[in-house]
């Protein structure tokens, strides 16, 4: 284990009796690190990480977390890690404050400890002037928030995410998201899984799982790039009609409608004047050009992928290495 | 093991408790209802019973043992006749329940020692038959010897026999001590545990450092106080409503009430192992609570049980603790004397805890 990765996992799988969730996942969580999980829902995002913090064991694969072996040396880790679920996990019944001496009891705190750690997330997480509400009263967005103060208390070194986010309202989002990279800012990795494209945007790196597979994984910017000549632009006086025109032209791998411009993803070694021809081809007036691709073509690109050509492994993944 | 722990899952157990109006409310209702309800209503004496007497002999002895059986309050005359025959009629009707007939030759018989006196009674009802089959015992004693002498004396006798509410009472009350334990008991730490389970709690709960056995420790702990609260409401209301003696110490009382909370309590934490939500705790609960009410000796005498019945009694903890408290309350005995049914308990208590700590799993597999 190099001290450059707080997360390793090879090979890693689970089985829930007929059905393989997790297949073989290989994972490099660099440390002080924001790492995105992105997926539609029943990827395996959820199962993946529980097998992380030795919530679930693995049918298969190693994983190494913090230089322990997991799940065999998952007590160990509980002292290090923070765990926070999209439902709200703490107790509605309790105030902010007594959740927070809750978690922060369990988690081993001293009393001297506890007092000044509380008092200093109640500032850092504005709940100031609600400390003595019921949890059960808040909102969803200061419910999260609430769930992000305690599952730092302890200061982990690692926290493990699990779509936290999914129902906040967007500003709610925003707020949380700064006080995660306040947080890797510290040295804290952070392993967060989404399924909202911006969010993953905003992630150090991504991984994309698609039932159960690693399908992608690198930086943002470097998974883009590897789309590079693979996305155009397509002008057209009748959208609709050039986009069922589209999606019978051999390579086109998608095509979605942004205002009036037709966004069209292709395969590798199709370029523009193919697609311009094809269309010319169908009596369709267009003008076609080359655009930056972003992660939710990646996306596409990576799902589609495994949905169609499942058995080539190799030219599934659009991975760099890393 | 960390003591802080513990007592910070207490803590957070006793402010849910005290937020949960309903929860305390049924603490202290359970048994106070409980109590009125075993207490008045659940009655195997029998008072009241509508009655005729048939005195065909008419004498001075005659007329004084009517006297004698009416004075006990276990029949009530209320319809006149004058013959077998009619007392018959009145039964067939439900007018009466039992009928006496005292024939004419009624002195005659009482020297010959021949059945001086007949009752007749409605068998369909056993309890009903029992009570009849006592108050035709009553003149047989009571008019042994001369009449006129012992007229006095003979309703005294049978007062003693006859005093349905204190007897009923006495052996409901302590028993009851017990089975309400052992319902809310079970039911209340498995649901805790479960309600966890059930909005995701014990999801965070099991990702942070802290220990099966803290964690369950510090859920029981509140609940052996309402556990203690219960048995003192049942014994303080058992006393001063239905006049319950308590001829053994109080410290027994509450060592015996502590004996079956803690193995209730073991037992709950091992339903909660099990059960997904908590509908299915208080189905298990409930599972469990009918046989202890049924074979424990609360309702039917241990000893009438056929014997496949009384091994399935011993390992309920509620059979253990009936011996236990009915010895302490009415027979004076002290829990060292009780040996047997305390060590049961313990190992009750011992092998239920060590199960459901062994089975409650940090894991979500």
């Amino acid at each position: 284990m190099d001290a450059e990765f707080a997360i390793r996992a090879r090979g890693l799988s689970k089985r829930f009796g007929a059905l393989l969730a997790v297949d073989h996942v290989d994972l490099s969580v660099p440390r002080a690190n924001v790492y995105g999980f992105l997926g539609p829902n029943g990827s395996g995002k959820s199962t993946t990480i529980r097998m992380l913090c030795g919530l679930l064991t693995p049918s298969e694969g190693d994983i190494d977390v913090l230089g322990l072996s997991i799940p065999r040396e998952s007590e160990a880790l509980r002292r290090r890690i923070g765990y926070m679920t999209q439902k709200f996990a703490l107790y509605e019944d309790l105030t902010v404050r007594e959740n927070m001496e809750f978690m922060a009891a369990v988690q081993g705190l001293s009393r001297v400890q506890r007092k000044a750690r509380i008092d200093e997330l109640i500032e850092a997480y504005s709940f100031a002037d609600r400390q003595k509400q019921l949890a059960g009263t808040m909102s969803g967005g200061q419910k999260q928030r609430l769930g992000l103060a305690c599952a730092i208390i302890h200061k982990p070194e690692l926290l493990f995410l699990d779509e936290p986010t999914s129902a906040v309202d967007p500003e709610s989002r925003r707020d949380f998201w700064e006080k995660l990279f306040d947080l890797a800012d510290a040295g804290t990795t952070i392993l967060v899984s989404t399924h909202y494209m911006d969010e993953a945007e905003r992630c150090h790196r991504i991984a994309i799982l698609e039932t159960g597979r690693l399908v992608a994984d690198g930086t943002p910017a470097e998974l883009t790039r590897a789309l590079a000549g693979r996305t155009m632009g397509v002008q057209a006086r009748e959208p609709r009609r050039a986009q069922a025109a589209l999606h019978a032209s051999p390579g086109v791998l998608s095509v979605a409608q942004i205002g009036n411009e037709l966004r069209v993803l292709v395969e590798p070694g199709r370029d523009a004047a193919q697609l311009q021809a094809h269309l010319r081809a169908s009596a369709i007036d267009a003008e076609v050009s080359a655009i930056e691709p972003n992660l939710e073509d990646v996306f596409v690109s990576a799902t589609h992928r495994a949905g169609t050509a499942g058995s080539d492994a190799s030219a599934r993944h659009v991975a760099i290495p890393a | 093991m960390k003591i802080a722990r513990i007592f910070a899952v207490m803590m957070k157990e006793l402010r849910q408790m005290r937020r949960d109006r309903m929860t305390v409310a049924m603490m202290i209702g359970i048994p106070t209802i409980q109590l009125m309800l075993f207490g008045f209503a659940i009655n195997p004496d029998v008072r009241n019973l509508p009655a005729a007497i048939a005195d065909m002999a008419d004498t001075a002895g005659s007329r004084a043992l009517v006297q004698d059986m009416l004075a006990t309050g276990v029949v009530r005359q209320v319809a006149p006749a004058r013959t077998p025959q009619e007392l018959q009629a009145l039964l067939k009707r439900g007018t009466i329940k039992i009928g006496i007939a005292i024939p004419q030759d009624y002195e005659r018989r009482k020297i010959d020692g021949r059945e001086a006196v007949q009752v007749i009674v409605d068998g369909s009802d056993t309890t009903v038959q029992a009570t009849a089959r006592q108050l035709a015992a009553m003149p047989l004693d009571g008019s042994s010897g001369s009449v006129s002498s012992k007229s006095g004396g003979a309703p005294i006798s049978v007062l003693s026999l006859y005093n349905p509410e204190r007897r009923a009472a006495v052996n409901v009350v302590p028993g009851l001590i017990g089975v309400i334990l052992t319902m809310t008991m079970i039911m209340f730490t498995a649901m805790a545990i479960v309600r966890e389970r059930e909005r995701g709690n014990l999801e965070l709960l099991i990702t942070t450092p802290v220990s099966s056995a803290e964690l369950m420790i510090g859920k029981v702990l509140p609940y052996i106080g309402v556990g203690l609260v219960q048995t003192s409401v049942v014994l303080l209301l058992g006393m001063v409503v239905f006049d319950v003696p308590v001829r053994g110490h109080l410290i027994d009382v509450y060592g015996a009430a502590m004996l079956l909370i803690v193995a209730s309590l073991a037992l709950g934490l091992l339903v909660s192992t099990r059960a997904q939500t908590q509908f299915q705790s208080m189905q298990m609960a409930f599972f469990l609570f009918l046989p202890s009410i049924l074979l424990s000796g609360f309702m039917f005498p241990f000893d009438g049980m056929p014997v496949v019945a009384q091994w399935i009694a011993e390992v309920l903890p509620l059979t253990h603790f009936m011996r236990l408290i009915r010895g302490v309350m009415l027979r004076g005995a002290s829990l060292f004397e009780l040996w047997p049914d305390v060590l049961a308990l313990l190992a009750f208590t011992v092998v239920m805890m060590a199960l459901a700590i062994s089975r409650f799993r940090k894991r979500l597999d």
